[in-house]
């Protein structure tokens, strides 16, 4: 069992999404310290609103502002926040039906503990000092000493400078291990070596293995080293330049090309330097440029020999 | 209707890291299992269908990776959900009823251990008004719990027992990631303790199902689907009432549940709570032997757990411990979208 390798992954978005009109007028009501539901066709005031009945499926757009204080229909104690949630200290997860409203609304308590909440408790809204028209704006509930108020009151929904989409970063962190295949062949890539794996059953040569025989469904377990040297057998010019670190030195245009590698039963991606880019050409014999330190070549460059002939690499393309 | 049975079953020992195993390493073996268990080939597979979430392990198109270890190439009829296996066991079902395959390879697998699954599962929520808090999936299973406690349904002591209930009968599951005693633990979120939550971990699980006659042909004692259905709650959680699940119960009584008692139940509830909430609507009571295998308690493989439910019930039949037996899968928050068959030996049909 080769080392197995691990490193830190982060996968992070921000989602652009657009709103319909329901939601747009309730998270810019949000903004403007208001609360909007939107009335079902049986008199159900829905919070927070919805755009289509979660019943009847019919579209709903009559809204109607409601109060800011409430009643906890259910709840939970967080005793350890997690990174991206609302409060940094100890919380209650609660359910609470605004005033007005018939449905409850998901949100964070802030209280001393959870001998402090209970169903039926009465909440009010904290709103956020800076409001950018989100459910965070609604920074969280507090507990509140007041009896529940009226009916909600109809609302055109109308603001000015109304949000029509939000952006809502996404962050997971992981660890990434590669597995059995992967972890061997990025192990001997940092000494020098390319090392593929031969299908037992059909006797190709994987390069990289990513640890079964995608034919026959069964592990690719014969480690084989191939190359250094290997044939191109296509390519293409790039003539943008790419806007990621690891691309920033290089200048268009260059060749990225299919390479088979001698032994391999498939080729691989890289780059092709140290010759012009339109003097390039399939059966083109290359060979790996390795950098001090680095843990993968860093490009091919031409060895010099003949080029292969097509027939040597025509079920390589 | 086509008669349809499930036929073989396989599992990975499920377990809380596999670093030194890519995910089609994970796959591989379990694909091998119902294959050998059958005789069939790859090739011999009319249809193909899989489970799973890249957001588990953060590796883009890693289903299409898994694909290698069925042997893909020359092309075959295949096809994939972004949910449990249960579902693309449903997808499955459906492919054969229409004619076009006579078998089908199911399978689906879960790498929880390189993220941190509690945040992972926040995503997918609804994006607008609930996303952004973070609710992680204990979170929100303890606002169901609560709720339980509330109305009176269930107390602390009770979610204990269960706990304790499901572990003990892991101990004969060789599969199972935790069984025996295990501490009810510390509140991870009130009023949900460490004992009250699933573990968390990495495995893989594969049915092979076939029609008819060939169902005969493959396996001894097929493991017949005499009926199947999925349901789902409103996406809005304070829309609904969290101590009942109106969804188990539709899909129940399409499934048939309710014509004759079963004698087995496979419930796919990860928190102790959700096992009072299945219960009710499926008004099960003490003659069913629910959770046999330890269920999701024991061992909690997103993606692959609700197919383990379907693939324990058929095996109990395969070894005629079983002649009808109930099982479950969910998934999303607090039991949001139910999926319930009912399978039966051929002998309770004479
Ligand atoms: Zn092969």
């Amino acid at each position: 069992m080769p080392d197995v390798l691990s490193a830190p992954l982060v996968v992070e978005f921000p989602f652009t999404r657009s709103l319909g009109p329901v939601q747009s007028a309730f998270l810019t009501g949000l903004r403007e310290r208001t609360v909007l539901g939107v009335r079902t066709g049986d008199g159900k005031v829905l919070v927070p609103p919805v755009e289509y009945d979660p019943v009847t499926a019919e579209e709903l757009r009559e809204l109607t502002e409601v109060a800011t204080t409430g009643t906890v229909t259910a709840w939970a104690w967080n005793p350890a926040p997690r990174r991206d949630q609302p409060l940094a200290t100890p919380f209650g997860w609660v359910l609470v039906k605004l005033d007005g409203a018939d449905t409850a609304l998901l949100h964070v308590l802030d209280a001393p503990g959870p001998e402090a909440v209970n169903t039926g408790m009465r909440v009010r809204i904290r709103w956020a000092p800076q409001r950018t028209g989100a459910i965070t704006d609604i920074a969280c509930f507090e507990p509140y000493d007041g009896e529940a108020t009226a009916e909600s009151t109809p609302h055109s929904g109308e603001f000015a400078d109304p949000i029509t989409g939000i952006v809502t970063p996404a962050r997971l962190d992981y660890t990434y291990t590669p597995g059995r295949a992967q972890s061997a062949y990025l192990n001997a890539l940092a000494e020098q070596r390319i090392v593929g794996e031969r299908c037992l059953s059909c006797r190709k040569v994987y390069v990289p293995p990513r640890g079964a025989c995608p034919t026959c469904g069964v592990a690719t377990a014969e480690q084989v080293e191939v190359g250094p040297r290997g044939t191109v057998t296509t390519y293409c010019i790039v003539n943008i330049k790419a806007k990621n670190a690891m691309n920033d030195a290089i200048e268009v245009p260059y060749v990225y090309a299919h390479i088979a590698l001698d032994g391999a039963g498939l080729a691989l991606h890289g780059r092709i330097g140290g010759i012009p880019y339109d003097q390039v050409r399939m059966g083109l014999r290359v060979e790996p440029v390795w950098t001090e330190g680095g843990r993968h070549p860093d490009h091919y460059r031409p060895t010099g020999e003949p080029d292969a002939a097509y027939d040597a690499y025509k079920e390589l393309l | 209707m086509r008669d349809v049975a499930i036929v073989a079953f396989a599992q990975t020992d499920h377990r809380r890291r596999t670093d030194e195993l890519s995910e089609v390493e994970m796959v591989m073996p379990v694909l091998h299992q119902v294959l050998d268990a059958t005789g069939l080939r790859a090739r011999d597979i009319g249809f193909t269908c899989s489970g799973s979430s890249d957001y588990l392990a953060g590796r883009a198109f890693s289903f299409t990776m898994a694909l290698d270890g069925v042997g893909a190439h020359p092309p075959i009829s295949e096809s994939h959900v972004e949910m449990d296996g249960a579902w693309a066991l449903y997808e499955a079902w459906v492919k054969i009823q229409t004619g076009e395959a006579d078998t089908a390879l199911v399978y689906s697998y879960g790498k929880s251990s390189p993220g941190e699954v509690r945040d992972v599962l926040t995503r997918q929520l609804d994006p607008y008004y609930v996303g952004p808090l973070w609710p992680d999936s204990v979170a929100l299973a303890a606002l169901q719990a609560q709720a339980l406690i509330d109305a009176g349904d269930t107390d602390e002591a009770a979610l204990a027992a269960i706990a304790t209930r499901s572990r003990a009968a892991a101990a004969d599951n060789p599969h199972a990631q935790i069984a025996g005693p295990v501490p009810a633990g510390e509140y991870v979120v009130q009023p949900l303790r460490t004992g009250d939550c699933p573990p968390i971990g990495d495995g893989a699980a594969a049915v092979i199902l076939a029609a008819g006659d060939t169902a005969r042909a493959l396996c001894p004692r097929p493991a017949w689907i005499r009926g199947i259905d999925h349901r789902i709650e409103p996406h809005s959680l304070g829309v609904r009432r969290l101590t009942e699940s109106p969804s188990t119960r539709l899909a129940a009584e399409h499934a048939g549940v309710f014509e004759r008692p079963v004698d087995t139940a496979e419930l796919h509830a990860p928190f102790t709570s959700q096992e009072v909430v299945l219960r009710k609507a499926l008004g099960l009571d003490g003659s069913v032997t629910v959770n046999p295998s330890g269920g999701a308690l024991a061992a909690n493989p997103v993606m692959a757990a609700g197919l383990i439910r379907l693939g324990e019930a058929a095996a109990r039949i395969h070894r005629g411990e079983s002649d009808r037996a109930l099982a479950h899968a969910t998934s999303g928050p607090c039991l949001q979208q139910n999926l319930v068959a009912v399978l039966e030996g051929e002998s309770a049909h004479a």
